[in-house]
């Protein structure tokens, strides 16, 4: 399982791959906002997305509506965790095709159900 | 400008009273204190209040004596009467000006954002510096906690691991289900990890104890953020009195403007917010279950 994180903070990036690392994922990517996530996204046989909403250059929700929008991509999951919580950008992502949402702050376990609930319907 | 001035032997007495303190500071280099002298002078010599209630005053005599003259027929006079009120009201107007530039460098000055002061910097840099200080020492302390945490994670768990395998064997000790030669080994290995332990506990206590003291940034970001927050309240106090004064000019000159239409780009919500940090606005999700039922009702 090769999972690409995507976050500003290469602070938030460490904590994503150490939990992600503690449910058993090892192979993790990181890339610090849309811009450079989509040339690795491009080149990379990635399984699984973890974006933060908020970013310079292309923010997370560009990135989940380019992924959606390509041939290739368009099945990869991608789960958001961000500090974004309206109520209209949960729509709006839910509309783009997200497959979860996570609010910052989050604690391990909301990001273990998260990405089990994931995997559960992608393989079912 | 008579009409408008303070008693003479007032003003006088006050400047008599003044003039050696406006020496003395002078003297000493204290512009500021000095300046302030000044205007208190200045203030003494023209006070506005009173001026704009002799204008009004002004105004209303001379709008009767014009009506008079005017029923009476006599044009000339009512001509010069007219000259009169449009140089009183001019006055008026210098004097309000006058106040309005006084009482914008005031606002000005109070706004932290004069640089002119020589090598000094404005408050407005030293904040943004503070601010970026503030993101410094954070993500200096989170790399800090992290780089601590992943070295003591692979500790404890080896430790655990091994403590299990141990368990078993001494088990099987108890059971007497053990060869003397698997024994010597466990022996051994007993005594192996008896030294692990020792020096893997104190080395996990010591990043512990790391761990804890990297929270002090939240001391000082603590300072310093309230010291910006500080500056952002005195800033908006002025901007508060500047639009106040802006009104007024336009409302003694005429000046109308049309505010800016107020609206909201469609993509704001695209660009991000940041943190909500008031949770309890209506269009906000206050938590992840929030979040969840949101998402659940909307076919998730």
């Amino acid at each position: 399982m090769k999972i690409l994180v995507v976050d500003d903070f290469s602070t938030m990036r460490r904590i994503v791959k150490n939990l992600l690392r503690d449910l058993g994922f090892t192979n993790t990517h990181e890339a610090d906002d849309g811009t450079s996530a989509w040339p690795m996204l491009q080149s990379g046989d990635f399984d699984f997305v973890v974006t933060d909403w908020n970013m310079p250059g292309m923010t997370g929700i560009e990135l989940l509506q380019k992924i959606r929008a390509d041939e290739r991509l368009k099945s990869v999951p991608v789960l958001m965790v961000t500090a974004e919580a309206k109520r209209d950008q949960i729509v709006a992502a839910a509309q783009a095709g997200v497959n979860g949402y996570v609010v910052k702050p989050f604690t391990a376990a909301a990001l273990k159900e998260k990405i089990e609930k994931i995997f559960e319907r992608v393989d079912g | 400008m008579s009409d408008v001035t303070q008693g003479p032997e007032e003003f006088t007495a006050l400047l008599k009273e003044r003039a050696p303190r406006l020496v003395e500071h002078v003297d000493s280099g204290n512009i500021d204190a000095a300046i302030n002298v000044l205007v208190e002078l200045q203030h003494a010599r023209t006070p506005e209040l009173s001026a704009e209630h002799d204008v009004m005053e002004l105004l209303r005599e001379k709008a009767l004596l014009l009506h008079d003259r005017i029923s009476d027929g006599n044009y000339e006079d009512a001509l010069v009467t007219l000259q009169d009120m449009q140089n009183v009201r001019d006055r008026g107007l210098y004097q309000e000006v006058g106040r309005l530039t006084r009482a914008l460098h005031d606002a000005i000055t109070n706004f932290h954002i004069d640089s002119s002061k020589g090598e000094e910097i404005s408050e407005m840099t030293d904040a943004t510096d503070r601010l970026s200080y503030v993101v410094e020492l954070t993500d200096k302390a989170a790399n800090k906690t992290l780089d601590l945490v992943e070295e003591s994670l692979p500790m404890a768990d080896a430790l655990r691991e091994e403590a299990g395998e141990l368990k078993r064997e001494w088990e099987r000790l108890v059971a007497r289900d053990m060869t003397p030669d698997e024994f010597r080994k466990l022996y051994w290995r007993l005594d192996e990890y008896f030294k692990r332990l020792d020096s893997d506990a104190s080395q996990l206590s010591g990043n512990m104890t790391e761990i804890l003291l990297a929270q002090d940034f939240q001391d000082l970001t603590g300072q310093v953020i309230n010291k910006v927050t500080g500056l952002v309240k005195e800033v908006e106090a002025s901007l508060v009195d500047l639009v106040f004064m802006a009104s007024q000019v336009e409302a003694i000159t005429g000046i109308v403007t049309k505010g800016e239409d107020t609206e909201v780009p469609a993509d704001k919500d695209a660009k991000g917010h940041g943190p909500q940090i008031h949770k309890d606005q209506e269009d906000v999700m206050a938590s992840q279950d929030d979040v969840d039922d949101l998402l659940s009702s909307l076919g998730f």
